[in-house]
């Protein structure tokens, strides 16, 4: 056999090798060297992909500038809490938006699952020495960071668009808001991915998720607006919608205000959401199967 | 493939007391209807090369999807290092080192961020980056590290493949019809790289394969068929079993397909 140029056959010099590999023993530090993993692989692909930034922005900034400037003089939005004055429609919309930035990164993030589950690389994570669930729940948090980063760039952008909003401390106030209910919407993600077997399903699917979550909550208009007008399905349905609970815990924790309900609620949906899809993603269960290759 | 071990010697030569590496017992899938594995048995020793033979079919991607922890057995045990894949399944996969059939390679990240994910992954801490430069310097693309995974050669993607299964050391290497899609120099050094390993670092090696000259060079072939296990030994045992003067013709033999073989030679 002639020697080959790159692969050596005897042992190096140094005997790095030789010694065992240092395993963290407890297993928080290996988990939060799998979440940095995860979190630190996320973000690297986030910010190859520069076109994702702009169209996470460009989206809420659109609904800002276009639909809010439209219809500020059409919806009045009177006194109602936590706003302790008559706002801007422009105002109203701003937590319905941040909304809206991470719902769409939640499902981003699940998109990722599925086309990760179809290039194999969903395997080397699933053989990795940890729990599925603490693996599954990394994966959710690292999402979840780049969904907070991806909302504060929009608050930014609403401080150029100088709207009258609680910077300080109402901005910092709403991050723990965000965060549950970034985990929330991540986690729906996550059930969603166990069940699409190809990306090309998966804009269908995020038809009948995005949008009626979106349109079916307080994002453009106060749902007691709906209850007026005599939209009582409408509104019904919205009641049972957790994306409603995540923009009240948004827009109440903006204004120094806790919404126990909203809280709960959103609480609630991300501990159900989670449990279905670790259930999913069990061997046992094997919803990750894939289709039988012809092999 | 004798003149590598004579290079230095064994790091761990299988012993008496070294266990398995792998032992796989009466193990049984079905996907619905279909029987993939129906009561396999096989074992891995340290240091040893096992070549796991089969047409396509067979049911090695259902055996290698069972020994990753992908999927449970319907019934049976795998352990892997003496822990139980089942039970045990976080010891039993820190054992194991596996390059998959696919490319599982981040294309977007660089060759030292691709390995880095694994180190994490595996919750190996701050040694990890030594034991990067290590593996990296032994499949000589030192050089290369930075380079995005993209712009390498399949080969040397591979390559880093292997590598980054050898990250964290384990005891048992799992190759899942590795030279998928490589030029023939490319798998011949593949080949003779793993079986390296096997003698300087004693790594039990399973691989999967249906290209018989590929097993020819192993420490043992099993043949697998149609979800069963149909013999094992070495290459020449085969040979000696069957009457037949190649592992090949051994091997359409045992598998009932010689005949179909011979219309095609004819």
């Amino acid at each position: 056999m002639p020697t080959q140029p790159g692969l050596q056959q005897e042992m190096p010099s140094s005997d790095v090798l030789n010694t065992p590999p240092r395993r963290s023993g407890s297993i928080v530090s290996h988990a939060l060297q799998a979440l940095l993993a995860l979190s630190s692989r996320e973000t690297i692909k986030f910010m190859h992909q520069r076109g994702r930034l702009l169209s996470a922005l460009v989206r809420p900034s659109l609904w800002l500038l276009i639909f809010a400037a439209g219809f500020r003089d059409v919806f009045g939005v009177s006194v109602i809490p936590p706003y302790a004055t008559y706002i801007e429609y422009q105002v109203y919309v701003v937590p319905g938006l941040l909304g809206i930035v991470l719902l769409f990164n939640g499902m981003q993030s699940s998109l990722a699952m599925v086309y990760d589950r179809e290039m194999g690389l969903m395997r080397l994570l699933l053989t990795a020495p940890l729990p599925r669930s603490v693996l599954l729940t990394c994966k959710l948090l690292a999402g979840t960071f780049l969904s907070i980063l991806q909302a504060y760039a929009f608050v930014v952008i609403c401080a150029l668009f100088r709207l009258d909003l609680p910077w300080w401390p109402g901005m910092l106030l709403a991050l723990p808001a965000m965060f549950l209910t970034g985990l929330m919407l991540g986690a729906l993600g996550l059930l969603v991915s166990v069940y699409i077997k190809q990306i090309e399903n998966f804009a269908g699917a995020m038809n009948f998720v995005i949008f009626p979550m979106f349109f079916l909550s307080p994002a453009l208009y106060p749902l007691w607006k709906l209850q007026e007008s005599g939209a009582t399905v409408v509104y019904q349905l919205a009641r049972f919608n957790p994306f409603t609970y995540g923009i009240d815990l948004i827009r109440y924790a903006m204004y120094g205000q806790m919404n126990w309900l909203a809280c709960g609620v959103v609480a609630a949906s991300l501990i159900v959401f989670l449990g279905l899809a670790i259930w999913g993603y069990d061997p046992q269960r094997g919803a990750v199967r894939h289709k039988r290759q012809g092999s | 493939m004798n003149e590598h071990s004579e290079v230095s010697t064994p790091v761990s030569a299988p012993s008496e007391e070294a266990a398995l590496a792998l032992a796989v017992e009466e193990v049984s899938k079905s996907y619905g209807a279909v029987k993939a594995l129906d009561g396999v048995s096989l074992h891995v020793a340290r240091g040893e090369f096992v070549a796991l033979l089969g047409p396509n079919g067979a049911g090695k991607s259902t055996l290698f999807q069972l020994l990753t922890g992908l999927f449970v057995p319907d019934a049976g045990r795998i352990e892997v290092a003496g822990f139980d894949m089942r039970h045990q399944a976080r010891k039993a996969l820190a054992c194991l080192g596996v390059v998959f059939q696919q490319p599982t390679l981040d294309l977007d990240l660089s060759v030292v961020a691709n390995l880095r994910f694994h180190t994490r992954l595996h919750g190996m801490g701050r040694g990890a980056r030594t034991r990067i430069d290590a593996e990296l310097e032994r499949i000589g693309l030192t050089e290369r590290a930075k380079d995005r995974a993209r712009a390498l050669s399949g080969g040397n993607r591979r390559r880093v493949e292997l590598a980054r299964a050898l990250l964290h050391d384990p005891v048992v290497l799992l190759m899942d019809e590795p030279t998928v899609g490589l030029d023939p120099a490319s798998r011949e050094q593949l080949v003779a790289y793993v079986h390296s390993l096997c003698t300087h670092r004693g790594v039990g090696v399973l691989w999967a394969t249906h290209l018989v000259d590929e097993a020819e060079s192993a420490d043992r072939v099993i043949i697998l068929h149609k979800g069963h296990w149909i013999a094992s030994g070495t290459a020449a045992e085969l040979r000696e079993r069957t009457g037949q003067r190649s592992l090949r013709d051994a091997f359409l033999d045992l598998t009932g397909e010689s005949s179909v073989a011979h219309e095609e030679a004819v």
